[in-house]
């Protein structure tokens, strides 16, 4: 395609390696002005390194860029922002004792007479943006005060105030709420009406049909085209991403429960700051069923698990697997009664990311006698043990045994820690948001894997804040809400809305 | 990967660049001080290696510093910064002053004795520094910065106590000579010993006219086992894993508290055997007032992080910083250059082993050159680019 003023943002061409490695094969992008321009890919296809250049941050091998037609050179984030692209990163970039508006203007800092710092000056310039584009934020709070999606669009008015025409947004919704989200779309296509260009990374589907006008894909390092998203679905754009037909649908039997595995009988959980957030919980969970938890974050799931795990001592109640009491023992203990959990971040709970491969699967096993007896272990065993797991659950790339856990992409993390928790064939397993920030193939993986957990026999609680997740894969769906399960249904005999509203606190109908 | 670029991403070659760039710096500022810089690098390796007895004397003052060393690389690679060796050295030596002074044992009694209440010593020190840490949130630079002085007061309280000092002197008694850890003491002393010896004189120099002894054998022995700990136990499985990430760990059922302590005390432990070492192998076989910080646990710090914290790596690196500060002295003496290039030296040496990112640089170059040089073959031949990795 030829360079033309239509486009805010042309890449054509585009060759980037390191090392041996290939991360972006002539790859190509063309961004007409004044539209979404989605790229989908899985993880580690190439997404973030293609943007990555386009800020700036690396250099391309080979391959110019245009905008508006004009060829230009970027060699760093500085004359990025000199041309009008603005970068919103998938981890905030922000202070976080500062205020809002500090943060908006760092490195760009009003001053008045003898470079004095105009804060009055400043304050009302961020004022008159965040009127301009109807954002909810107030400049004065300190960014540890204001929720994560207000802290996302102080990071839009960073970009915004530095005169960007074009806003680069990493993922923007991996950690956001539902509500959030329709939100941020919301602005999304404020910015377009005022003459904005977005180009959104992101490899989740419904999104991308919600807010992007054209998608362009990119399959390991190749560029596989350039979609209209009006003209697509979502099952076409799946296809092209990972390169073969996927099932956007869960495929499962109907549960045949058995015994009650978990019984949780009237628990109360406080969190570190010492605040109620399990409030007197019941729930039970049979051998041979998925029970999902379904609910808004912060309405004590993540204590619940702390509590189960013995992470967190509990203030009351039992918590009793096949009978026997669990609660307030250790995490090694609740590892003994043969209850695996999937944590829900994966980088802080379930990896030791400078370890290898093989010494992140012989987490917990590693203080059995399986890797050696006595005090010895044996790391020749471990990586034995590991390629097995390498191979049973095609984690990439093969033969990384003894390569860092760092090194492993998001979705192979999260299949090596899934490898290692049903490899215990437990009794129970927990799956705390076990799909969180993976792509729709290692999706499938995940739930499939729960699926023939469940069939072995193993109870299963899946945690989710993706309530779609939880209505796809649940046998039982139980609302959580305030610390307490608020109410169970039987798959397929409940709607959204009616599970929406229970989230919500409200009552079902 | 070619051999160059691999050698250029390893451990060794960043340390070996360290001690060169080091040597460079040295020789500018003895360019500047107007001595010549080979004659005095000649100074300091004749100064070091150019006779028996130098070369016992650099193992003799390897011996500390190879031990705090392993104690501050063994306490990194968990995760904890052991800034209080020098505390646990000061306390070994003054337990095993204390136990070897008091005790009178037969000799396989006592050695071990004395070596253990030195390690014991380090060992709780260690220890209280960690479980401060584990339990109260701590930090173990502070705790063990404070140790450090409290120790260091308490030894001079020893010595200038009424049961232990030595009259008309600075220094505390000596501890029973069936305490000592020399090398054949009673036999090269006995006339046997003197007779036999007169027939070999490097072997009469090192062991007449050294404090030659069993402690750097100990030492290197401690680094394999510390080594050994990290790399095949369950415990420095456990110990590591802490270190890198105590939330996965307590996940993972391990005693994160616990741990913490049992890497701290160990850790003591290998200083408090140091000092220990120091009070049966070295003379005067005591402890003396302090004045200051004799610096045998930050000489340590130095020791880990030029070994990049590897225990093993610590048995040369002590034995480097060993031969430059013996070698040293005799820089002084025979060119009248002052001492202070030496540390000039090994400060510059330290610094850039704290700059790990020097040699991938080159390594990066070497690969980058490579390539050139393998895009320049291929469009030559007219084949086509090579298979890319997918």
């Amino acid at each position: 395609m030829e360079a033309s003023p239509e486009y805010a943002v042309q890449m054509h061409g585009i060759l980037k390696t390191f090392g041996q490695f290939t991360a972006l094969d002539y790859v190509d992008l063309d961004v007409k002005k004044q539209t979404v321009h989605a790229i989908l890919g899985e993880n580690g296809a190439g997404k973030t390194t293609l943007m990555n250049i386009l800020y700036g941050l690396y250099q391309a091998d080979e391959g110019d860029i245009f905008m508006g037609g004009e060829k230009v050179s970027i060699t760093n984030p500085t004359e990025a922002i000199k041309h009008g692209i603005g970068m919103v990163h998938q981890h905030f970039m922000l202070v976080e004792n500062f205020t809002v508006t500090e943060n908006i203007i760092l490195g760009d800092e009003v001053c008045g007479a003898a470079g004095v710092l105009d804060m009055a000056r400043a304050r009302k310039e961020v004022m008159e943006l965040v009127n301009e584009y109807g954002f909810d934020v107030d400049p004065d709070a300190k960014i540890q005060d204001i929720t994560v999606g207000m802290q996302q669009r102080v990071e839009i008015l960073k970009a915004l105030y530095r005169g960007a025409e074009v806003l680069i947004l990493d993922e923007p919704t991996a950690v956001l709420t539902p509500q959030e989200i329709e939100k941020l779309i919301e602005i999304m296509h404020d910015l377009i009406a005022k003459g904005k260009t977005i180009i959104i990374i992101t490899h989740k589907l419904k999104e991308i049909m919600q807010s992007a006008d054209e998608c362009s894909i990119i399959r390991r390092g190749v560029y596989m085209g350039t979609v209209d998203v009006h003209q697509s679905n979502e099952t076409e754009l799946a296809s092209k991403m990972v390169g073969r037909n996927v099932n956007l649908t869960v495929e499962k039997t109907p549960a045949h429960p058995g015994e009650t595995v978990l019984s949780i009988r009237d628990l109360t959980v406080k969190d570190d700051r010492g605040i109620e957030q399990v409030r007197g919980l019941n729930l039970d969970v049979r051998a041979g069923e998925i029970v999902g938890i379904a609910g808004i974050d912060g309405n004590g799931q993540q204590e619940l698990v702390d509590a189960i795990t013995n992470i967190v001592k509990a203030e009351s109640g039992s918590i009793k697997i096949n009978g026997e009491e669990i609660a307030n023992t250790t995490p090694r203990n609740t590892y003994l009664k043969k209850v695996a959990t999937i944590p829900s971040d994966r980088h802080r709970w379930g990896l030791v990311l400078p370890f290898t491969v093989s010494e992140n699967t012989a987490l917990e096993r590693h203080a059995d006698d399986e890797f050696g007896a006595g005090i010895t272990l044996d790391y020749d065993k471990m990586r034995e043990y590991t390629t097995k797991l390498i191979k049973e659950f095609d984690i990439r790339p093969a033969g990384s045994e003894d390569e860092r856990m760092s090194g492993l992409s998001g979705g192979n993390q999260q299949k090596a820690i899934i490898a290692r928790m049903v490899t215990a064939s437990p009794n129970l397993l927990i799956a705390f948001q076990p799909t969180r920030g993976l792509d729709v193939g290692a999706i499938e993986f995940v739930h499939k894997t729960l699926i023939a957990e469940r069939d072995r026999g193993a109870a299963i609680l899946l945690i989710s804040f993706e309530l779609d997740e939880v209505m796809d894969v649940s046998d039982t769906i139980a609302v959580i809400y305030h610390g307490q399960i608020t109410g169970t249904f039987a798959q397929g005999t409940v709607d959204e809305n009616q599970l929406g509203l229970l989230m919500a606190g409200g009552e079902a109908k | 990967m070619s051999k160059l670029e691999k050698f250029l991403r390893g451990r060794f070659a960043a340390a070996l660049m360290a001690v060169l760039v080091g040597f460079a710096i040295s020789a500018v500022v003895l360019i500047a001080a107007g001595y010549n810089p080979i004659s005095a690098f000649a100074a300091l390796f004749h100064g070091a290696f150019g006779r028996p007895k130098y070369i016992a004397n650099v193992f003799i003052k390897a011996t500390p510093i190879l031990l705090t060393g392993v104690s501050v690389a063994f306490a990194f690679k968990t995760g904890l910064f052991n800034i209080g060796a020098e505390g646990q050295y000061i306390l070994g030596t003054v337990l095993a002053t204390i136990v070897g002074v008091k005790l009178n044992l037969p000799m396989p009694l006592q050695v071990p004795i004395v070596l253990a209440a030195g390690i014991l010593g380090g060992a709780a020190l260690g220890a209280f520094v960690g479980w401060l840490k584990a339990h109260f949130g701590i930090h173990e630079v502070i705790t063990s910065i404070m140790c450090n002085w409290i120790v260091f007061y308490l030894c001079n309280y020893v010595v200038m106590s009424d049961t232990f000092h030595k009259p008309n002197s600075s220094s505390a008694l000596a501890v029973n000579p069936r305490s000592y850890t020399m090398i054949l003491g009673n036999w090269k002393k006995s006339d046997a010993g003197k007779e036999f010896l007169s027939n070999i004189p490097w072997l009469r120099e090192i062991l007449l006219k050294t404090d030659l002894n069993y402690g750097f054998i100990i030492a290197v022995l401690i680094a394999i086992l510390a080594s050994i700990i990290l790399t095949r136990t369950k415990l420095g499985y456990e110990l590591r894993a802490v270190g890198f990430n105590r939330d996965a760990a307590r996940f993972s059922g391990i005693s994160v508290e616990r741990n913490i302590v049992l890497s701290m005390l160990i850790a003591g432990a290998f200083c408090g055997l140091a000092g220990a070492l120091a009070v049966t192998g070295i003379a005067p076989h005591t402890i003396t007032l302090l004045a200051g910080m004799e610096g045998y646990g930050f000489n340590g710090m130095s020791v880990a992080f030029i070994a990049a914290c590897s225990p093993l790596g610590c048995i040369p690196a002590s034995i480097l910083f060993a031969s430059l500060i013996y070698g040293g002295m005799s820089v002084q003496q025979t060119m009248g250059a002052p001492s202070d290039i030496i540390n000039i030296m090994i400060g510059t040496i330290v610094f850039f082993t704290a700059l790990p990112g020097l040699t991938p640089v080159l390594a990066n170059m070497v690969a980058k050159r490579r390539k050139d040089q393998e895009n320049v073959r291929v469009s030559k031949d007219g084949t086509p680019l090579p298979e890319k990795e997918v």
